[in-house]
């Protein structure tokens, strides 16, 4: 149970069975009256927003909200099952919950899970992973301007947009937060 | 932020306060340092006092300065430290600087216009102009306008504010629909509480609805609060009694009766205003800080 004064920026409360982070706070006082905590908060599953104030007395509940680390090991047909480094406990989860990360998982990769009631809502991989260019037009030699893109394909189909001097063969480092080329690692 | 930053926003606050003082000075007003540690603080239903040893440290200088004018003082102010348990936010510190002014003799719309003409003459001085700019929005301080409560709230929310009142509301229509929209282009008066807001302010003779006390707002910030003083002491001390037993049953702090200050409204307080002004809010507006700790060393 968290009491109003313990509201914070990044602090994770529950409301009505959902987890919520709260993402804008501010102490407020009208003039001789109550304190208010104003709150901005997100769904952490959703991701919908909402505005609410919480008064000196309220009572906030705790979500069973835990963080942890897990290996990504293999693709079961349906799932995406990762492993516990120490314990080998496995752990199934569903394309949804991952969305365009799918194309970014890499083998032994170790990847922050925050569980929600033990189930993962969130994935977090390693920030940039490097995979090889497997299709794109030819490369244009000496162009090394970046802010010129083309199409390009990884091994297992997801597109990115790459500089022109990119070929096949190619080895990219790919930010998977924002799913975008970041650098050259290695020419073929 | 950048510690040049913060040196250069406590020059413009050191000009601001020079300009303060030039203010009050040129219309006869002395200056007064009265006690920061108190034996007895206000019972204010939501302010709660820092302890220090068997003392409290003030949360205003409202009960001395009073006691002062009680004693036959016209016109003073004061600038300091008063502290408030528990308030931290970016408009609110633990400990902050107040400056405090009362005039005998003036009503508190009388109060309203002299505060005007004090943060006009503030600005233009520190700024050498009377237009701010502050989170992108520009306010003219050089002039002021007036909003009764009622109109506010009516106006901005769409509510009945005696109604807000009754049902608990108040306050948090207040901070989130009245408040933001008040002191838009140039600063703005809001007059006219609800009597159960009334606080140390007497009630309106022809409407004992209304509490003739304003608060006074800068691009939705909140400045400044002032009260045309209650001078009944048997009114006072009824108050206190209702404000102290609020207090218990919310479990705060038990104070002293303030005994000095209900023997001097016994002896007599002369007809006079009051204003309370949080002098680093307005250091935040003249320098375009948007979090106290921008504009005080702390």
């Amino acid at each position: 149970m968290f009491s109003a004064s313990d509201l914070k920026k990044g602090l994770k409360i529950e409301i009505d069975n959902a987890p919520w982070v709260i993402t804008e706070f501010e102490f407020c006082k009208p003039g001789k009256g109550t304190a208010l905590y104003r709150c901005r908060m997100k769904n952490m599953i959703t991701g919908i927003g909402m505005e609410k104030t919480y008064r000196p007395t309220d009572k906030i509940d705790e979500p069973d909200v835990a963080e942890r680390e897990m290996d990504y090991s293999y693709f079961d047909g349906h799932n995406y099952v990762f492993s516990d480094p120490n314990t080998y406990e496995e752990m199934t989860v569903a394309p949804e919950v991952l969305g365009d990360k799918i194309y970014f998982l890499i083998e032994n990769s170790t990847c922050q899970f925050t569980l929600y009631k033990g189930e993962p809502i969130d994935i977090t991989l390693p920030t940039f992973i490097e995979k090889v260019i497997a299709e794109t037009e030819p490369g244009v030699r000496g162009d090394t301007a970046t802010n010129v893109t083309k199409s390009a394909k990884i091994d297992n189909g997801y597109e990115i947009q790459v500089p022109l001097f990119i070929n096949v063969g190619d080895t990219v480092r790919i930010d998977t937060r924002t799913g975008q080329y970041a650098e050259r690692i290695a020419k073929a | 932020m950048s510690s040049n930053r913060l040196l250069e926003n406590l020059a413009l606050r050191s000009a601001m306060l020079r300009a303060m003082r030039d203010f009050f000075y040129s219309h006869g007003f002395i200056e007064t340092e009265t006690a920061v540690r108190i034996a007895a603080p206000a019972p204010e239903e939501y302010i709660e006092a820092v302890t220090s040893g068997r003392r409290f440290l003030r949360t205003s200088p409202e009960l001395e300065m009073k006691r002062l004018l009680a004693d036959g003082m016209k016109r003073i102010f004061q600038i300091g430290s008063c502290f408030r348990s528990g308030e931290y936010g970016s408009r609110h510190r633990e400990e902050f600087t107040m400056l405090e002014f009362y005039a005998s003799g003036l009503d508190y719309l009388e109060l309203a216009a002299l505060t005007g003409d004090l943060l006009a003459e503030t600005t233009r001085s520190a700024l050498g102009k009377t237009e701010i700019k502050w989170k992108a929005r520009h306010c003219d301080m050089s002039r002021t306008s007036f909003i009764t409560v009622e109109e506010a709230f009516r106006k901005y929310a769409g509510v009945d504010a005696f109604e807000a009142d009754r049902d608990d509301s108040f306050d948090e229509i207040m901070v989130t629909k009245v408040e933001p929209n008040l002191g838009k282009e140039h600063p703005e008066f809001l007059i006219d509480y609800p009597a159960r807001r009334a606080s140390l302010s007497r009630l309106s003779k022809k409407d004992t609805r209304i509490a003739c006390r304003w608060e006074l707002y800068a691009l939705g910030m909140e400045l400044a609060n002032a009260f045309w003083e209650l001078t009944d002491a048997a009114e006072q001390r009824a108050r206190f009694r209702e404000s102290a037993a609020f207090r218990l049953k919310s479990g705060m702090n038990e104070y002293p009766e303030p005994t000095a200050f209900l023997e001097a409204l016994d002896r007599g307080l002369p007809d006079s205003s009051g204003c309370a002004l949080g002098v680093d809010r307005l250091a935040m507006l003249l320098c375009g800080a948007e979090d106290i700790g921008e504009v005080r060393f702390e």
